[in-house]
């Protein structure tokens, strides 16, 4: 057995023993690169599993014959107290560079550099190997805007900018405007999104010709039942989170009932339940857009959440603001209107912005009951008998996507939490 | 006076309300079943389902009831809850104790885990998994064997039966060692407290859990023969693996997908529950003379799970809700096989829908009321 | 000539490219009481944490009751045994009662039964006068209390040192007396302590000898009397202008 002592650096003789272990750890890597990149095994006549195992014992020999305390050289200091400062570490980093050395080229490969994006038909796609991004460049738009006509996409466009405009007022209110800042997002906006959604998006007057909802879908559909859904299940949870801190007890225990029978199921549930018990409990003759049915029920949902988030802020608010409030002679709705409220919707933003990203990564949902957002156009476009067997590359494109999305708003959030934790 | 007139009128009005929209509910709904000549009742529960269902743990066929339906598909539910959370816990720890590991690598690797798989909509992961990364797979006959005995394939896991002679036998001898484990600890106990002498109790558990069982194999009062998969021929390009255990893809992409997803949120719980216990208890500790793993074992976790254990077990909620999503992909599970299924076949919406939210209503209230318990018991007590 | 139980020789200790340790020479007798002070930053706390391997050293020697602390060391939990400490923060275990705060290290360490510990913990609870506190959560204690429950669950493993780390600085003002009369006991009982504070009072009261510590290195050392009558070096004044 070899004495392992041999392996150690002392302070003396560290400078060879430097060299041979980069040396050791370089050998070890490039045996990786090799077969990883150009598939090239020149270590064949060795036995199978010491073939296999070669490059890890060799670097580890190598990150062992480095590893020296305090040995003065300011790169190898770092590279020993990061990942060198065990055995067991330093097995780990060389697995994961491995692993990341085996994996990265062939799914590069893949994904660039065999991949097609030119031309408009499968036949393009046919000949290479590698991903085929002319079926996403060909179906982008499907995904973006669903079955929606392709003339019309500027009012889409055009609602979303204003929306969104809509929804800077309020960082602009100044002064006496400010008390109704809570009324504005509560109850005027949410108004104003309906009508903007409604005469624009949907149509049917002012010249503008009709599209039915059921063409409605790709990634516009999803932001609509995101946004409606938040902004419309914000006043009523509201209104729950208050019911369930009140103290009279048919409101708080309402509340309660309410609150924990929407987080209690899953959302396909109360989806399936939207499209098949919904027409059931409403008048025969009356209709209700089977969109409008399916953000109903999601609005419900989400406000049992939101309820929860919201009571959070409420139970921080240090009683003092209940207290000065009460003493100034404000009645329950002014004092919660004007004082508590806003205060704590100030602490819960990163909570409520943690509840829409759970929404946006709900709505693929939606698709189980017919209505097609990205996903579902995927599915459609997956099954699509001109662009067969790429599915691979659907998902992969929807998944960069959302988590494109998602991830902003994650980290738009964490600074949201930074930027009010300080503050306080 | 005033004030109970104040306290009382809203809470009439919200009454009102609430009775008033159940009641206009009601009302219609009644309306629309007689027009259609639909009634209500839950006695179709007893009728032939006449469907198959592709994965079953328990015998049945079309022609059980539905309420067999319907356990069908709870079984398949809490199969599939069960494994996700055994693997979600796992991946979540090793990634919630990487990513506070010293080691830079492993630290970034852990992180961009956690932030990749969970903005990722867990259904595109699902579809993923199922559509594109399952589909991959080769097909039985051109299978090379997993550790020997398995084969994953395009159409499934195929793993070896196990094939018991006197289970029963086996369990009651796992039911000794427990019960002998449970003396030990306490004998263990009464020692320490009253001579100080230690006893090394997790290495005797362990070894009593493997000599019981291990005895009724010598003894040859419990046998086990093992089915292995067999390459079978059932058309003229059609080939499984017979007389083994066929995991359904469905089950596989659904437990990836679940654990995968929900590992991320239990790393970060976990990840918090360390990072929750500030330094100056490990120094404090190890101040008064405790070793590394009695530190860990006598300060550490006891605080740390306190931590932990509350936000998981939400995890473990969400997970079992989420498991509603295998009805996107045809696995047999409640929201399939009921809601889905046997709705489309009788019709009887309000029924079958009120009796799946009723299900899924309480597990989840059941495993809070659990969790309230729990936290009422162990909470740190303060001023 | 009583041998020394800590001797200290030569020591360096760097975090990082930071050096908080100059050669740090210091031998303690025993039952010996020294305050070491000086202002932040100075390295005292890095100091004493070495000396029940808190903290690592990188040259020099440490020997603490005969044996060399270094990272060949077996059985560190030995030697921390004979050591006591006393934090900033009190650091119970909030999840344990007081009694079972104090009892936890002798009964897993030096493996005393339960009822045995249980007295012993009594007495020592008694000592810093919060024995009517001993089934109540760290939780429910005043900062006083927490920090002389810490004492006694430091001395429940009966140790032939204390450190002491600016043990009241983290507490309000009208507390900081029990804390210190309870220490001023324990110096009276004959213990070894090494108390970094700010409380010149305690030092003046019970010190022996104090150190003064500025960047890394000591300064200054001598007799209590002589320290504050007679500093000999000018960041010494400075130090003492400042503080008194």
């Amino acid at each position: 057995m070899i004495n392992i002592n041999i392996l150690k650096p002392t302070s003396s003789n560290f400078q060879t023993y430097l060299y041979i272990g980069s040396a050791l750890i370089f050998i070890g890597i490039f045996d990786v690169f090799l077969r990883s990149f150009f598939n090239i095994n020149y270590l064949t006549f060795l036995p199978g599993s010491l073939n296999f195992l070669f490059p890890l014992i060799i670097g580890l020999v190598g990150l062992q014959m480095i590893r020296l305390e305090y040995s003065g050289n300011r790169i190898v200091d770092k590279i020993n107290q990061n990942i060198n400062n065990n055995t067991f570490n330093a097995g780990l980093t060389l697995i994961i560079i491995f692993l990341t050395l085996l994996v990265i080229p062939p799914a590069l490969d893949w994904m660039i550099l065999e991949a097609t994006i030119s031309g408009d038909t499968k036949e393009a796609c046919v000949a290479t190997e590698g991903a085929c991004w002319t079926y996403i460049k060909v179906w982008f738009r499907r995904f973006m805007y669903g079955m929606y006509p392709n003339d019309f996409h500027w009012r889409i466009n055009t609602a979303f900018i204003v929306l969104i405009a809509f929804a800077f007022v309020g960082y602009f209110m100044r002064g006496k405007l400010k008390n109704y800042i809570t009324f504005y997002y509560a109850i005027l906006y949410p108004i104003i999104a309906f009508i903007i959604i409604n005469f624009l998006i949907s149509g049917g007057s002012f010249g503008l010709e009709w599209v039915e909802t059921n063409a409605w879908g790709g990634l516009s559909l999803t932001f609509i039942v995101s946004f409606f859904g938040l902004i419309f299940c914000f006043p009523l949870g509201m209104i729950l989170a208050l019911g369930r801190r009140s103290e009279l007890p048919i409101i708080k225990y309402i509340s309660i009932g309410y609150i924990e029978f929407w987080r209690g199921v899953p959302l396909i549930t109360v989806l399936f339940m939207s499209s098949v018990m919904f027409p059931m409990f409403l008048p025969s003759d009356a209709f209700v857009d089977k969109l409008i049915r399916v953000i109903a029920a999601i609005i419900l949902f989400e406000a049992a959440y939101v309820a929860e988030v919201i009571r959070g802020g409420l139970q921080a608010l240090p009683r003092g603001q209940y207290d000065a409030a009460k003493s100034l002679g404000m009645g329950y709705w002014k004092m919660q209107i004007f004082v508590i409220l806003p205060q704590a919707l100030k602490l819960v933003i990163p909570g409520i912005a943690n509840t829409f990203l759970a929404l946006v990564k709900d709505t693929p949902l939606i698709f189980v009951v017919g209505l097609s957002e990205v996903v579902g156009m995927l599915q459609m476009a997956k099954t699509n008998p001109k662009w067969l067997g790429y599915a691979m590359e659907g998902y992969i494109f929807a998944s960069i996507l959302f988590w494109a999305i998602c991830y902003a708003m994650s980290k738009y959030s964490q600074y949201l939490e930074l930027k009010y934790k300080t503050e306080r | 006076m005033n004030h109970k007139i104040k306290s009382i009128i809203p809470q009439l009005l919200t009454l009102l309300f609430v009775v008033a929209v159940i009641g206009f509910f009601t009302i219609n709904a009644q309306l629309n079943m007689e027009e259609r000549g639909i009634d209500f009742g839950y006695g179709f529960l007893n009728q032939e389902s006449s469907f198959d269902v592709q994965f079953s743990l328990i015998e049945y066929d079309g022609s059980h009831s539905y309420a067999k339906a319907y356990l069908v598909g709870l079984l398949n539910t809490i199969l599939v809850s069960v494994l996700g959370i055994i693997f979600c816990t796992i991946i979540g720890v090793i990634i919630g104790i990487a990513r506070l590991s010293p080691n830079y690598l492993i630290r970034n690797t852990a992180a961009w885990y956690v932030e990749f798989f969970r903005n990722v909509p867990l259904l595109l992961q699902i579809f993923f998994w199922y559509y594109a990364a399952l589909r991959a797979l080769p097909l039985p006959e051109n299978t090379e064997p997993l550790f020997g005995v398995t084969y994953l394939t395009v159409k499934g896991y195929y793993i070896p039966r196990l094939i018991w002679e006197n289970f029963d036998i086996l369990i009651y001898s796992i039911l000794a060692a427990i019960i002998s484990i449970v003396f030990i600890r306490n004998y263990a106990r009464k020692l320490q407290e009253e001579k100080g002498q230690q006893l090394p109790v997790l290495l005797i558990s362990v070894g009593l859990l493997l000599v019981f069982p291990a005895i009724t194999f010598v003894t040859g009062m419990v046998q086990l023969e093992v089915a292995l998969p067999v390459l079978k021929q059932l058309s003229k390009t059609s080939f499984i693996y017979a007389e083994g255990l066929s995991i359904p893809p469905e089950l596989l992409a659904l437990v990836l997908a679940l654990s995968l997803y929900t590992a991320t949120f239990v790393a970060e719980c976990v990840r918090a529950g360390i990072q929750g216990i500030s330094k100056g208890q490990k120094e404090a500790a190890a101040s008064v003379g405790l070793t590394p793993n009695q530190i860990l074992k006598l300060v550490i976790m006891p605080q740390a799970l306190r931590i932990i254990i509350p936000p998981t077990t939400n995890q473990y909620l969400n997970l079992t809700k989420n498991s509603s999503l295998a009805a996107a992909i045809a696995y047999p599970d409640l929201v399939l096989v009921f809601a889905g299924t046997a709705l489309m076949q009788t019709g009887r919406a309000i029924e079958i829908v009120s009796i799946t939210m009723l299900t899924y209503l309480t597990l989840s209230l059941s495993i809070s009321v659990l969790m309230n318990w729990y936290n009422k018991k162990i909470a740190i007590k303060e001023k | 000539m009583s041998e020394s139980i800590i001797q200290m020789k030569e020591v360096n200790k760097w975090f990082g490219d930071f050096q908080v340790l100059k050669d740090i020479n210091l031998e303690v007798k025993e039952k010996q009481k020294i305050v070491v002070c000086g202002p932040s930053g100075s390295g005292k706390s890095t100091l004493i944490r070495c000396i029940n391997r808190l903290e690592e050293h990188q040259k020099g020697q440490i020997i603490v009751d005969g044996n060399e602390l270094s990272e060949k060391t077996k059985d560190i939990e030995k030697i921390r045994a004979e050591v006591g400490m006393v934090f900033q923060q009190f650091n119970l275990f909030p999840h344990l009662s007081i009694l079972d705060n104090c009892t936890l290290a002798p009964i897993w360490v030096k493996k005393t039964p339960k009822k045995k510990a249980e007295e012993f913990a009594m007495k020592q609870l008694e000592q810093v006068q919060i024995a009517d506190q001993a089934a109540k959560f760290p939780g429910q204690l005043s900062g006083g209390q927490q920090q002389r429950a810490a004492l006694a669950r430091a001395l429940c493993m009966e140790p032939k040192i204390m450190l002491f780390d600016e043990p009241t600085s983290a507490l309000d003002p009208e507390m900081i007396k029990e804390v210190l009369d309870a220490m001023v006991n324990l110096a009276k009982a004959g213990m070894t302590m090494i108390v970094v504070t700010h409380e010149m009072g305690f030092a003046k009261e019970v010190a022996d000898e104090v150190v003064f510590m500025d960047e890394g290195m000591i300064v200054e050392r001598a007799k209590t009397n002589d320290f504050f009558a007679n500093p000999k070096n000018e960041r010494t004044k400075l130090f003492l202008s400042q503080i008194l």
